[in-house]
This record gives C-alpha cells, sequence and structure tokens, in this order.
C-alpha cells in the first residue's frame, strides 16, 4: 500500500496569519480548493496592514533591506515547490533575484530620489522619500510568481504595508510565497495576500478609504471604474510593468517630504 | 501574630562598588601558530615572518608573513588575473550576491570576529561587539546592492571598473577599515591587494576564511600582511589605484611617490577635530559626547573629538562634569564586558602619546587623570584632559592618537570657527546647541568633512566619509564611496 | 491672577544662582548612557548585597479600589518579614496605601521598622481642588502616616501654570510639617525629558523631600533614562546647594534586574551616599518576590520557583 498524502490547506495570509476566508469560501484553482477572500478579508487585511504599517517604516532602512533579503533566503529554500507553480526554475531564479535586487535598494533611495535643494535664501532644505502607507495591489494574472513580485517588492522596499490580491487563475504561487513571507522575519501584517475572485476584490480595495496607493499594473478589465472609485481619498494610481524591475518602479509608492530650516548663529 | 522585631537600618554600605569582571570567552576564536600572505585563493608560505601580539597582555598570537616585493608582486598578478579573466565580466547582480554571502557570515561569526578585534588590537569587547563587526558587516550589506545599480550611481555616466586596487589600511579599526576598502572595491567590479597594518594583521587573516566560505573566486581578494615596507611595495607595484588609511605623513610620501604615474589614489588621513560645545547645549549629554568623541577606541581615531572648544560661560560647569565622568570610566581587560577603555595598540603608539604628554606640561597646560588602577602588563595611558590649553602648544595642532583630551575656551561663534578651523586638518568636528539654525550654521562655516550636530562618532555605510585638507581625500561610504573605484572614461 | 506665593525658608534667591540652570535634554544621547549603564553586572559580593538594600529600600505598595483591611494586614505582615522561611531578610522600608487604609495600616507595623506612607492629593489623576487635597493631607498625618506621596498637577503643568504646581507642592508640605514629602510628576503623561528635568527642578524647589516618578497607574513609567533626568537633576541641586533630595522610581520595575540596574545607574550618578532608604525608594508590589527569589538562589546556587514564597 503506498502512502496516503497529507493534502494542503490554501488559505488567505492576513497579519502573519493564515485565516479561512470568512465568508467560508473556496474556489477551484489549478486542480486544488483556494480560498475565496470576501470583503470582510479585504477589511482585515487593510487593518492588519495599516497596523503595522508605522513598526515597518519606522525600521531602519538597513533592516528593511536585511528582511527583503531574507525573503529571498526563503524562497530560495523552496525553488523546487515554486517552479512547479509556474512557468518553471528560470521564472523562480529570476523571482528571487529580484528580491535581491529591491533588497539593496532600501538604503539607497534617500540618495538617489532624495535631495538636498539649494535655495536662495539661507535656509537649510531637504528632501526626503517616504512611504505612502498601504497600498493595495492587484498581481498580474500571468506570470504567478514574477509578476507578483515585480510589483510588491517595490512597494515594500520604500516602507509601505501591501494587501495584493492574488492571480485567480494561478494563485498556488502566492500561497507558497506567503508562506515564505511567514519565516523570513517579515512583521505580521506587512504583506497580506488574498486569493478569490478579482472583479470581486478589486472594487473593494479601490474604494477603501484607508489604501492610500493602488498598483493597476496587473488589472485587466475595467480600470476607469478602479480608478473612478479611488478617487474618492484621491488614491495615488500605479502602473508599472508586470515583469520588470527599476527604481522608477519603486518611486511611485513614495511621497516626498520637504523640510526648510533657517541657518544662522 | 508573631512577634514583631524593631530592626533598623544597621547594615553598612561598601566604600564602592566593585563591577563584576564580565569577560568574554576567547574560546570562540581558532587562530593558526603561522599564517601565510593569502593570494589566490591560496595560502602562500611566507619567506619572512614576525610575531603579532595582544597589546594588553603582551601575548604573542601568531606568526605572521613580512611580504616582500616579490611577495607582493604575485599578489598584485593574482589580482589581475582574476580580474580579466572573470571577475570584470561577471554581472553585477551575481557579484552582489557573493557580497551579500560575505555581509551574512559576517553576521553569523560577529561574536567570533569581535573576540578576535578585541584580543587583537586592544579595543574593548563593548565596541567591537557593537560597533566594529555589526558595522563591517552592514558595509559590506550597502555596497552589494550597489553592485549591480551603478547606472542609477552618476547621472549620465557609464562607469567601468578600475581594474586591481591596492589597499593599505591602519591598526585602529582593523575589521571595519578592510570592510570600507573591499566592499566598494568589489561593488565595482575591481579586484584588490589588501595590506593590513602590521600590529593587526589578524582580523584580515581570519576574514580569508570567509571568503572561502563565500566560495569568492580565487584572486579576488588577497592579502598580504607585513609593516611599512610591504605597502611601500603595493605602492610600487602594478596597481591602478591606491587606497591608503593611516598617518599624514605617509599619505604625503605616497602622493609623492604616485605623482605622474596616472594611478588613481584615495588618502584618509589624520585630524584634529574640534568638538564646540555652546552654553545651549544639552550639557550632560554634550558631555557624554565628549568622551564618547576621545575616548571611544582610546583616542585611536582619525576623526576623534580632540580638541574640546567650550563657549566660556560654561566652562566651569562643562569641566566640572567633564572630571566627574572621567571618574567613572573604566580602563582594563578589552575582554571584559565592563571595560570603556583598552589597550593602547602597541608600545610605539604609547611612546608617542606619552611624548607630547610630557611636552603638553612643559608648555604649561594643566594636566587632569583620574585615579586608575592600571594592569601590569600590556600597553596602557590614563584617560587625560589638559586645561590651560593656547593653540600653539602642541598638544592643541598634532595628533596626538590616544585618549588625550586638550581644552580651549571661546566666547562668540566666530570665535569658536576661527579656532575650530585653524588647523591643517580639516577630517571632522562636533558642534553641541539645542538651537536649530546655529547646528547649520556652523555645519555650513566649519571645514570638515564629517559634522557631528549633538552627537559624534557616528558612522554608517550610507553615509560619505572623509577629509578637507590635509586629512586626506575621496570619500568613503554612501553613493560617494563608489565613485574612486570606478572609471568613467 | 494667581499670586507668587512666599518661597520657604532657605529658598531666598542671592545674585548667585541657587538652582541649577534648567537646560535641555538630548533624548537619543540619554536614552543610550542609560541603555549603557544597564548593561554592567555588578560583582557577585556586591549583588548580595545590592539585593538586601533593594528589599531594605522598597516601599511595598497596594493602591487598588479593592483594597480592604484584610489585603493591608496580609500586605504589611508581608513588609515586616518578607520571606517567613529566611528570617535574615530585612523588613522593607514601608508600605504604601490610599488615605482609608491608613489607620489598618499603622495599627499592623506598630513595633516594626516599616513606615506608613499615604498617596494623597486626589492620588492619581490630581485633578481635585486644592482644599480638598490639603484636607486629605492632614487626615492622614492625623492617623499616623509617616509618609506623603503626592501627585503634582499634570493638568496645570501641561497648560504651563507651573507657578499653581509650585504653589501646591509648597502648601501641601506645609501641611506635612515634618512628615516627609514624595512628590509624584508622573513622568509618563509629562511628553518630554525635557520636562521631566523641569518638573523635578520645581518639585525639589517647592520643598520636595523626594521626587518620585510614577503613580504606577499608567504603563509607561520608571524607565532608566526617565530615571537618570531625575537623578541628574538631583545631583544638580545638591552641586549648586549642598541639599540631598531622594529619589522614588515607581511602577514597572517587576524584577530584580532592574532594581539592581536602577541601583548602578544610582550609583554611577550619585555615588554611595544616596543609596540608603533616607534617600531611595522602589514603589513596587510584585518586585520583592522576584528579590526574595533572587536572594534565596544565590544563597542556594539553585533557580527558585515563584511556588515557594508567599504573595503576601
Amino acid at each position: 500500500m503506498s502512502r496516503l498524502p497529507v493534502r494542503k490547506t490554501y488559505k488567505l495570509f492576513i497579519g502573519g496569519d493564515f485565516p479561512r476566508s470568512e465568508s467560508g469560501r473556496t474556489y477551484a484553482a489549478e486542480g486544488q480548493n483556494v480560498a475565496r477572500a470576501s470583503r470582510k478579508d479585504v477589511r482585515d487585511a487593510v487593518r492588519a496592514a495599516r497596523s503595522v504599517f508605522p513598526k515597518w517604516a519606522g525600521m531602519t532602512a538597513y533592516n528593511r533591506g536585511q528582511v527583503l533579503y531574507r525573503i529571498a533566503e526563503m524562497m530560495e529554500a523552496r525553488r523546487s515547490e515554486f517552479a512547479d507553480l509556474c512557468s518553471g526554475p528560470k521564472e523562480v531564479e529570476r523571482s528571487i533575484d529580484r528580491f535581491v535586487w529591491y533588497a539593496g535598494w532600501a538604503d539607497k533611495l534617500a540618495q538617489v530620489i532624495g535631495s538636498s535643494n539649494p535655495v536662495a535664501g539661507p535656509y537649510f532644505n531637504f528632501t526626503v522619500p517616504e512611504p505612502q502607507g498601504v497600498a493595495g495591489i492587484l498581481a498580474p494574472q500571468e506570470p504567478p510568481l514574477a509578476g507578483l513580485v515585480s510589483r510588491i517588492a517595490p512597494a515594500l522596499v520604500g516602507g509601505n504595508a501591501v494587501i495584493v490580491v492574488a492571480s485567480e487563475p494561478h494563485p498556488l504561487a502566492a500561497v507558497e510565497l506567503a508562506e515564505a513571507l511567514a519565516t523570513a522575519d517579515v512583521p505580521g501584517g506587512v504583506v497580506n495576500v488574498l486569493t478569490g475572485f478579482r472583479d470581486e476584490l478589486a472594487p473593494v480595495l479601490a474604494a477603501h478609504m484607508d489604501v492610500n496607493a493602488l498598483d493597476v499594473s496587473g488589472a485587466d478589465g475595467d480600470v476607469a471604474e478602479l480608478e473612478r472609485l479611488a478617487a474618492d481619498n484621491v488614491k495615488r494610481i500605479v502602473r508599472g510593468a508586470a515583469d520588470g524591475q527599476s527604481a522608477w518602479e519603486i518611486e511611485p509608492f513614495l511621497e516626498l517630504k520637504t523640510v526648510w530650516h533657517p541657518i544662522g548663529v | 501574630m508573631t512577634e514583631l522585631e524593631r530592626k533598623h537600618d544597621q547594615a553598612p554600605i561598601p566604600v564602592g562598588w566593585e563591577y563584576e569582571t564580565a569577560p568574554e570567552s576567547r574560546d570562540i576564536v581558532t587562530l593558526r601558530e603561522r599564517y601565510g600572505h593569502f593570494v589566490g585563493g591560496e595560502w602562500l608560505e611566507p619567506k619572512e615572518t614576525y610575531t603579532t601580539i595582544s597589546p594588553a597582555t603582551e601575548e604573542p598570537l601568531a606568526e605572521i608573513g613580512q611580504a616582500n616585493e616579490e611577495e607582493v608582486q604575485l599578489a598584485v598578478q593574482a589580482a589581475r588575473t582574476a580580474f580579466e579573466n572573470g571577475w570584470s565580466s561577471l554581472a553585477g547582480a551575481e557579484r552582489a550576491k557573493y557580497l551579500y554571502r560575505i555581509a551574512r557570515i559576517l553576521q553569523e561569526r560577529a561574536r567570533e570576529f569581535a573576540v578576535l578585534e578585541s584580543l587583537n588590537g586592544g579595543k574593548p569587547i563593548r565596541e567591537s561587539r557593537d560597533v566594529d563587526v555589526p558595522l563591517s558587516a552592514a558595509h559590506f550589506f550597502y555596497y552589494a546592492g550597489w553592485a549591480d545599480k551603478l547606472e542609477y550611481a552618476f547621472p549620465n555616466r557609464k562607469p567601468k571598473p578600475l581594474g586591481v586596487a591596492g589597499q593599505i589600511i591602519p591598526w585602529n579599526f582593523p575589521l571595519l577599515m578592510l570592510a570600507w576598502k573591499i566592499a566598494p572595491a568589489l561593488a565595482a567590479g575591481n579586484t584588490l591587494v589588501l595590506k593590513p597594518a602590521e600590529t593587526t594583521p589578524l582580523s584580515a587573516l581570519v576574514f580569508c576564511d570567509v571568503l572561502r566560505q563565500a566560495e569568492l573566486p580565487p584572486g579576488v581578494v588577497n592579502i598580504i600582511t607585513g609593516d611599512g615596507r610591504a605597502g611601500a611595495a603595493l605602492v610600487k607595484s602594478d596597481v591602478d589605484k591606491i587606497a591608503f588609511t593611516g598617518s599624514t605623513e605617509v599619505g604625503k610620501a605616497i602622493k609623492r611617490q604616485l605623482a605622474g604615474t596616472g594611478k588613481k589614489l584615495t588618502l584618509e588621513l589624520g585630524g584634529k577635530a574640534a568638538n564646540v560645545i555652546f552654553d545651549d547645549a544639552a550639557l550632560d549629554q554634550a558631555v557624554e559626547g565628549i568622551v564618547n568623541g576621545i575616548y571611544f577606541n582610546q583616542g585611536h581615531v582619525c576623526c576623534a573629538g580632540s580638541r574640546l572648544l567650550v563657549q566660556e560661560s560654561i566652562y566651569e560647569a562643562t569641566i566640572d562634569k567633564l572630571k566627574r565622568r572621567l571618574q567613572t570610566l573604566r580602563v582594563g581587560d578589552p575582554l571584559d564586558k565592563n571595560t570603556d577603555v583598552g589597550a593602547i595598540n602597541s608600545e610605539a603608539q604609547l611612546e608617542k602619546i606619552q611624548e607630547l604628554v610630557s611636552s603638553g606640561e612643559a608648555e604649561g597646560a594643566e594636566i587632569y587623570q583620574p585615579p586608575c588602577r592600571l594592569p601590569e602588563k600590556g600597553y596602557w595611558f590614563v584617560p587625560t584632559v589638559f586645561t590651560n590649553v593656547a593653540q600653539s602648544y602642541r598638544i592643541a595642532q598634532e595628533e596626538i592618537f590616544g585618549p588625550v583630551l586638550s581644552v580651549l575656551t571661546f566666547r562668540t561663534p566666530d570665535e569658536a570657527v576661527e579656532k575650530a578651523n585653524n588647523t591643517p586638518y580639516g577630517l571632522s568636528a562636533g558642534v553641541w546647541t539645542e538651537k536649530g539654525s546655529r547646528i547649520l550654521a556652523m555645519a555650513q562655516r566649519l571645514k570638515a568633512g564629517v559634522i557631528w550636530a549633538n552627537t559624534y562618532n557616528r558612522f554608517d555605510p550610507a553615509s560619505p566619509f572623509g577629509g578637507y585638507k590635509e586629512s586626506g581625500f575621496g570619500r568613503e561610504g554612501g553613493l560617494h564611496g563608489l565613485a574612486p573605484y570606478l572609471d568613467f572614461e | 491672577m494667581a499670586q507668587a506665593p512666599a518661597l520657604p525658608v532657605g529658598f531666598e534667591l542671592p545674585l548667585e544662582p541657587r538652582l541649577p540652570r534648567i537646560g535641555s535634554i538630548d533624548q537619543v544621547a540619554l536614552e543610550e548612557r542609560a541603555a549603557s549603564l544597564a548593561k554592567r553586572s555588578i560583582k557577585r559580593e556586591a549583588k548580595m548585597f545590592a539585593l538586601e538594600l533593594a528589599v531594605r529600600m522598597t516601599d511595598l505598595t497596594t493602591l487598588e479600589g479593592s483594597d480592604t483591611p484584610g489585603k493591608v494586614s496580609a500586605l504589611a505582615s508581608k513588609a515586616i518579614r518578607p520571606d517567613p522561611a529566611d528570617a535574615s531578610v530585612p523588613s522593607v522600608a514601608a508600605i504604601c496605601v490610599y488615605p482609608n487604609l491608613v489607620p489598618t495600616a499603622v495599627e499592623r507595623v506598630l513595633g516594626s521598622s516599616v513606615k506608613v506612607a499615604s498617596v494623597a492629593t486626589a492620588f492619581p489623576s490630581g485633578q481635585s481642588p486644592l482644599e480638598t487635597k490639603l484636607e486629605e493631607v492632614r487626615w492622614v498625618i492625623e492617623r499616623g502616616a509617616d509618609e506623603v506621596d503626592m501627585v503634582i498637577d499634570r493638568g496645570a503643568f501641561l497648560a504651563g501654570r507651573y507657578a499653581k504646581v509650585y504653589d501646591e507642592i509648597v502648601r501641601v508640605k506645609k501641611a506635612c510639617g515634618e512628615t516627609g514629602l514624595k512628590v509624584i510628576l508622573e513622568t509618563g503623561e509629562l511628553g518630554t525629558y525635557d520636562n521631566v528635568r523641569r518638573a523635578s527642578l520645581l518639585a525639589i524647589a517647592a520643598g520636595a523631600d523626594f521626587i518620585k516618578t510614577s503613580t504606577g497607574k499608567l504603563s509607561s513609567s520608571a524607565t532608566l533614562p526617565v530615571a537618570l533626568v531625575m537623578l541628574e537633576a538631583i545631583r544638580d541641586v545638591y552641586d549648586e546647594t549642598g541639599r540631598r533630595v531622594g529619589f522614588k522610581p515607581a511602577g514597572g520595575i517587576r524584577n530584580a534586574k532592574q532594581a539592581v540596574q536602577h541601583l548602578v545607574l544610582t550609583h554611577e550618578t550619585l555615588g554611595v551616599d544616596w543609596l540608603t532608604p533616607d534617600l531611595y525608594r522602589f514603589g513596587a508590589s510584585s518586585l520583592l518576590n522576584d528579590i526574595l527569589m533572587q536572594i534565596r538562589k544565590e544563597k542556594t546556587g539553585r533557580y527558585q520557583s515563584p511556588d515557594y514564597f508567599t504573595i503576601d
């Protein structure tokens, strides 16, 4: 008799925990039953993100960089699992290297994006980048791992907390990533992963008044409607590359603060 | 209810509390009896050796190679070969991963390296554990992130590695200076030959094991040991760039030597920093800052706040607090976690300090040294304060590189700036005032590469460090620390 | 309009300054200094002495709405004989209770060296009229309280009405007469270290015999940095005037390790002179048992279990 395997339950990742959807629903994807998040799960995820945001943003850039590097470490340990859930090892390697790449930006953003400004007067004037707060991200439907990583890493490195709606047809890579995140010293709530129906969850995220940015790079369908909903609290709408890396992917998730101070004895 | 006794507060109070000796164990460090030169990923048997010791006990620790010209040439050749056969064409992202590995391994072996630094160099374990080793790992971590992002660092320039760098580092922060040199050089795509200081070679030699663990390709980093002769040989050799941190005198000699050769050069030399205290400073914290400025690492710091410029209106209060604070400084075994001030690095350095201190007394300054029990063996100097110091005294002009503070006064901000800048050096300065605009005004006017306001001796891989004038040129740390290792032609 | 009250005798201000410069505190440097002192470890012999000293300097406290004579009686027994299994453990300095429980407390400690400290002045908020506060002080003294722990009016302090804060302390001190007065600053509400120093100097100028950090009713209380600020204020007053004022950290000191850290801080800042119950008290409840466990561990060499120490 061959051994009966123990099947995995595919749950959501909210606040560092793995709860089922509060609605109790699931849906079938990639031959598995996956949690089907509801609007209340979105609500809980936003709450978790908001609550941990001060801690994440308050960490030194060096610390944040180390956390992102550790995400890469944990992903590396799960290479074969990831490879089965996306297009293959090349996509996995690209995704891991992408986290390493973004990890290195944490303590360099201020020097590249910030500045000291030579104003015409006896004032010291400097501009520093700051995270916006809570970002809602609609992961590209494809590629299931690299797309997800390409969108959440730039938001995280600047100090934002993130709620990501996973690819609807291929959500398993996102769940695997959540499991890697849970062992990567990432404070609970910094990344929240919701699996479920895109057209059910995206409008909730877009309309949520306590979400500061909405990344529509992976949105299909009616982006205009999402933008309309996002207008009520003047969310920043981010459109970036579904599978690329650049410092300019980080920048749309940042605020810029400029400070003046007189110079005089 | 039981019978109650009348008790009085009769227990005697001890005359002084003794702190427990809290020694960090040496067991974590394994040393070989003899080290050669690390060339092309292998250990080269040295032709000539000398002994390196622990300055706290004068105990011999290991035999170290004294590199001759031929051995130096072999190292440079190995670096050249490694550069041409792969390292220069390796993708930045892959170079980055080697550097990240080194950072992570250093973090894992942090305790071992901290003990080693204190053992070989004499600095308190608290400093090597809390400052030197963590910053070294952080430096590798920071520059790892630049290796594949060079196109962002210099707008409109296409940077390329220089080739082979020759690097010579001092004995005051052996591992940290190694990190400051190696990390940006490798991130920029160069290979290198590094010579640690004669008295503190061990952390560099044990670092070679970290390189082995990280599987860094052979020849990318080469370590040769020895005194100034080995350094001179490296300067003369076929490298594309020299980076030197050390005394101003040697720095000038190197600059003369390289004149006309086309080799790139960066120098980080001495300093005689002014620590300026205004009457509105947070005074208790300023006193901590003064102490940190000159007694941290026994004053063996190029950017040490060795001249205290205190506003005359708070002179008495400051000096009283300072003297009281000096009485609680603990000088002793570097491996004891309660020690504040460790051993002087070498007999030679101790003699230099003693000579300058004598000159101070001879020229008329008033000396204060707290009562202090010093160990029998080893090289020690009691933390010292000179008051009634004139700007012209040798102790106010020359770098002592020891735990000796000279105190001068000023009346107005203008006078403070004038006195602070009145030196051929320009590495660092400190400003203590609660008034924001004054911090910025002083920062604007002080001629120094690093200005610490309401703090002192703070270092970070993201923060560029380097001097004005005779304190050297070029910056280490930050985005700007990449430039010296890149070719922009 | 508020009138500045007459200063008590001995506080006349001649031309030379009689109070230290108020000045500023740098938060980052202060917290770093406190943290580095917290890492000191003292010699074993000194440790045993420190633990017993900590017991002798404890104000064993119960300040709950639910306190009853029964509760306070049990506390008093514990205060007199903290460790029934070890007669060499000394009594604590005092027990600290609410006014209504003062009579019971006084009766129960009679014949021992344990003093009775009473909170007063609308503890913990201080938000009551001065007359009722003074009445409360007189009431507890008449019933035998040896010491009074008052709270300052933080509302007035934060609104900048320093003269009112000062005046209240002066009047309470007058009502105390010979009875020792501890002034609670409630540092957790003051917001900045600068304010802690200001409040410390203000309270001392107004006649405090002790300055105390907290009521123990807030979560943030006697941290090492706050203690350092207050000890430095005490030191500066001593340097300037020769007057010794005591210090009582209260709230948040739950184990022996923290207590020893506080003692180390005091030793580094003020020297051995302040290491006596006349000038130093720990305001604590659960601290005592942890100290007893550490004492027994030092004596027997074994780590202890709370099961072997009475709750009261």
